[in-house]
């Protein structure tokens, strides 16, 4: 992160220099800044809302019921997580929450999964475990159903027939979601021969 | 009809958890307050990283060097069968969700809802997610600093992604 952090903003300085373009580059980090703080804010009301109904849907038992239904699956996926763990529900309901495009419920779900993910994680809690990367592998990928938003951009400059996109999508995300998954996976186990990381400590025999 | 299915999903979700929860005798008033509670922290804890990651991406796009890209790139993305006008989004898709949306109603204007390159963008921008603002955000908001392999993963499905969305398109649509 720290190699991108540098390369976006040098390159951006260099491109901005030679295209003439160093005023915009330097308003946009004013316009940047801005914006990312009016991200988190318009984010507490519907965070604090999903939260809120998490908690329900775990005291009345039904996430730890979600876990066990699917742990056929997130045995592989999650071998690092215990199966009946609260985060395997969640990550059941965050994924579902996305492929119906229900994006302002998706993210306080993903984000409470982080946080059960980091009560496991057996690295150092500034490093990210095996769990959460294939969690955002997961959720990078973006496992769509319903398009909404694009459906809307094609009905408002008049398709007739805006639904024709939905099966060429469908295709596409179930490619890259799967793909996602197994390029995790991969790299959950090359990455761990590579590197001498603190995921040693609970040796996996998988 | 198909959204229609989206519209009642979270009406349909909430009444289903709020109803399990008073049959389970779950005191529901008392445990939605505590979980929301969190909400406040959350979004605050992901701040410094949303800045970080923004700021990035918005002097980046501001500079030019997204176009500079594309033109270095055309010669050979049009080989195969890719129309000019839906290559900024392939470039823009994994770094800025309002950049790519912008883009894609650009292109729905200018082109038309029935032109190849609208139903590509459609498909590339409906089938994926903005990897670095996921990344951000998520990670961000428990602290994590060191992602490991997880920004590698969500370039590299990013990019199956594009490719699958040429070639589906391709077969269906030309």
């Amino acid at each position: 992160m720290n190699y991108i952090f540098y390369i976006l903003i040098v390159f951006s300085v260099i491109f901005g220099v030679i295209n003439g373009k160093t005023q915009e580059v330097v308003n946009a980090i004013l316009d940047g800044a801005d914006v990312s703080v009016k991200i988190a804010l318009s984010l507490i009301g519907i965070m604090a809302f999903w939260l809120g109904i998490m908690r329900i849907a775990e005291k009345a038992g039904l996430v730890q019921w979600l876990a066990k239904l699917i742990k056929p699956v997130t045995k592989w996926i999650f071998n690092d997580v215990p199966p009946e763990n609260e985060a395997i529900g969640n990550v059941a309901l965050s994924v579902s929450a996305n492929a119906l495009g229900l994006t302002n419920a998706a993210t306080p779900i993903g984000l409470k999964v982080m946080k059960e993910l980091q009560e496991i994680n057996s690295n150092d809690k500034e490093t990210a475990s095996d769990a959460m990367c294939m969690f955002l592998a997961m959720n990078t990928a973006g496992f769509q159903i319903i398009p909404a938003t694009v459906i809307a951009v094609l009905v408002a400059v008049g398709s007739k027939n805006p639904t024709e996109i939905i099966m060429p999508t469908l295709i596409v995300t179930s490619i890259a979601f799967v793909s996602a998954i197994i390029i995790a996976k991969i790299f959950q186990k090359f990455w761990k021969n590579k590197l001498i990381s603190p995921s040693e400590k609970g040796v996996n025999n998988d | 009809m198909i959204n229609i299915l989206s519209l009642y999903a979270l009406p349909f979700i909430i009444v289903l958890i709020l109803t399990i929860g008073i049959v389970k005798k779950v005191p529901i008033y008392e445990e939605f307050t505590e979980g929301a509670k969190d909400g406040f922290s959350v979004a605050i804890n992901i701040i410094p990283y949303l800045v970080a990651i923004i700021v990035g991406i918005s002097m980046f796009r501001a500079s030019g060097a997204m176009d500079s890209i594309a033109t270095f790139l055309t010669p050979l993305l049009t080989k195969f069968t890719i129309p000019v006008d839906s290559i900024p989004i392939m470039i823009t898709r994994s770094l800025s969700g309002s950049a790519t949306l912008g883009l894609f109603t650009e292109i729905a204007h200018k082109l038309g809802p029935d032109a190849y390159a609208t139903k590509l963008c459609a498909v590339i921008v409906g089938s994926s997610e903005t990897t670095f603002y996921v990344l951000s955000v998520y990670f961000g908001s428990i602290g994590i600093k060191k992602f490991r392999y997880a920004l590698l993963v969500g370039l590299l499905a990013d990019f199956i992604g594009i490719v699958a969305a040429v070639l589906v398109c391709s077969w269906i649509f030309l």
